[in-house]
């Protein structure tokens, strides 16, 4: 997938400005940041629900607004919600499903892969939230899908059935599918990425690895302490050294000391912030 | 091939969905034959209509709603029908999600015309039941009526399906289907000479009512299940049938080439 100078204005506004990525075969990409970013713009242009204003985009090496059947059927499309009445069961929607698609996966495998095997007789609409999830996602991947996109999937999974869910992504990994993956959960994003791109205000402000978002000085330890009741904090490449001098001068143990690594999280919210205050139409990327 | 294999699957999938909601059975199914009802019962010791002055001869209340009452349960199972449905399988992403499969449009609206026929024809049938054997109507015996009957039901019920997906992009949300369709509907079946004789109405109303395709269906089955003698009631004097495979099929092409060029799966942002 090869996003070029991506554009998408409203009325003027662009809710998407100028953005540009790759995604690889095989690849799986997270696309994060906050509401009203533009990551479901984005998302939506790429699967050929909206039109954009500008720049090039190939996927699959077709262009998602020209995107035929052929092309739709490479495709598994996980939406963000949806509030279908149901009135079919689980297994009667996924045989109907796969037969739109010329190599459909095995329904039964797909249910059991979701769990969902001891409701594959009941209607959707008796389902929970996070069971009815499971059936979008369980519908993304029944056509076998060479491109899954995953618009965050786990919004209203108990962290059982996220971590349920982590390994059915790792399983399509395995399989060599590529997946593009919007999610407000960061620790989601470093469990099942191998890069992300950080989106503010319509733009890309960062794009990596994802041990590298943020750069280097994004990953420097944090050392906290207290002395005499205040709480003290410093940034440090030799979190160690700076803990001996502490410890020297304070003849004994250190009240309260910890020393951090900032995880993804604490790193895209200090990348959200800075960005959301620079003012509009500063070049941030 | 492949678009009418899919076609087919979508029309057991949809009739499916259609007997499991209950309220589009009770109100676009069922429909037609509780008026047939309300009005046989209603008028059940008024005159007969057509009768000759000393009282005999003529027909039912009950004989005369039923041509109405079918060209009703037509327009209701293509137009309210389909006009609601699909309305609200865009505001709530029934349309969203097919669109990203590889499911032909085409076969999308032949699953929907061919749950609308099926579901017409049970219709149709337990209507004519109930007029036969509940209300004691004399239903024809020429296969020639029974030929007529057979080419405007399927003409109407196909044209009342693509006049339907055509307003299906009318109301702006799922919600708002019910209050843009079913005025629409209700305000043609009373000027179409469904709940209203047709030939007391003002003459410049019956030319605003000639327009729309209901008057036509409802004509068309007048001409089935109504006596011969009936037919000096019509305004021009006769059942017209070649005048009512015209207007139908009229309506057809506009309702074609309205649904190619405002259906879409989903409302592309502006």
């Amino acid at each position: 997938m090869k996003v070029r100078g991506l554009t998408k204005s409203y009325g003027g506004a662009n809710a998407v400005d100028g953005i540009s990525f790759d995604i690889n075969d095989g690849e799986t990409f997270a696309l994060l940041g906050p509401n009203g970013a533009g990551k479901s713009t984005t998302i939506e242009i790429l699967e050929g629900y909206r039109d954009r204003s500008g720049g090039e985009v190939s996927v699959l090496g077709t262009d998602p607004q020209h995107g035929g059947l052929a092309w739709k059927a490479q495709l598994g499309i996980v939406l963000q919600s949806s509030g279908e009445s149901g009135n079919v069961s689980v297994l009667e929607q996924l045989t109907h499903f796969a037969g739109y698609y010329p190599n459909p996966r095995n329904v039964g495998e797909v249910i059991e892969a979701v769990g969902l095997a001891t409701k594959a007789r009941t209607r959707i609409s008796k389902l929970s939230g996070g069971q009815r999830r499971r059936v979008d996602v369980a519908l993304g991947i029944i056509g076998r899908p060479r491109l899954l996109f995953l618009d965050e999937p786990t919004t209203g999974f108990d962290p059982e059935a996220r971590h349920q869910f982590w390994g059915l992504i790792n399983r399509l990994k395995d399989e060599g599918a590529t997946i593009l993956l919007t999610t407000h959960y960061l620790d989601e994003a470093a469990t099942l990425a191998d890069r992300a791109g950080v989106i503010v205000g319509g733009k890309l402000v960062d794009i990596g690895h994802i041990d590298e978002i943020g750069g280097a000085a994004a990953k420097v330890p944090l050392v906290r302490w207290q002395r005499d009741g205040v709480v003290h904090s410093e940034r440090t490449s030799e979190p160690a050294a700076l803990a001996a001098r502490l410890y020297a001068e304070a003849g004994g143990e250190v009240a309260a000391l910890e020393i951090t690594r900032p995880s993804l999280e604490d790193i895209y919210l200090g990348l959200v912030g800075s960005h959301a205050n620079a003012g509009p139409g500063e070049d941030v990327a | 091939m492949r678009t009418l294999a899919l076609g087919t699957s979508r029309i057991g999938y949809e009739l499916r969905l259609y007997f499991r909601q209950g309220d589009s059975v009770f109100f676009t199914f069922l429909f037609p034959i509780l008026m047939l009802a309300v009005f046989a019962v209603a008028f059940s010791t008024s005159p007969n209509i057509g009768a000759a002055p000393d009282g005999s001869g003529g027909i039912t209340w009950a004989a005369f709603y039923v041509p109405g009452m079918v060209a009703a349960g037509m327009l209701l199972s293509g137009v309210q029908n389909l006009g609601v449905d699909i309305a609200g399988e865009k505001g709530d992403g029934t349309l969203k999600r097919l669109g990203g499969t590889p499911l032909p449009v085409f076969s999308y609206f032949m699953g929907k015309i061919g749950m609308v026929l099926v579901s017409s024809v049970f219709q149709v049938v337990l209507l004519l039941l109930v007029a036969r054997f509940a209300f004691n109507v004399a239903l024809p015996a020429d296969p020639g009526k029974w030929f007529t009957f057979a080419w405007v039901f399927l003409f109407g019920v196909v044209t009342s399906c693509v006049l339907g997906i055509a307003l299906s992009a009318l109301p702006r949300t799922g919600k708002s289907a019910t209050a843009v369709v079913i005025p629409i509907v209700l305000l043609l079946q009373f000027i179409s000479g469904v709940y209203l004789n047709f030939s007391q109405l003002p003459g410049w109303l019956q030319n605003v009512a000639s327009i729309f395709p209901l008057k036509w269906m409802a004509q068309g089955m007048r001409s089935v299940f109504l006596p011969q003698s009936f037919e000096v009631m019509e305004p021009s004097g006769v059942w017209d049938l070649g005048l009512v495979a015209l207007v139908l099929g009229l309506w057809l092409v506009v309702g074609l080439v309205l649904c190619r060029l405002t259906f879409r799966w989903i409302r592309k942002g502006t």
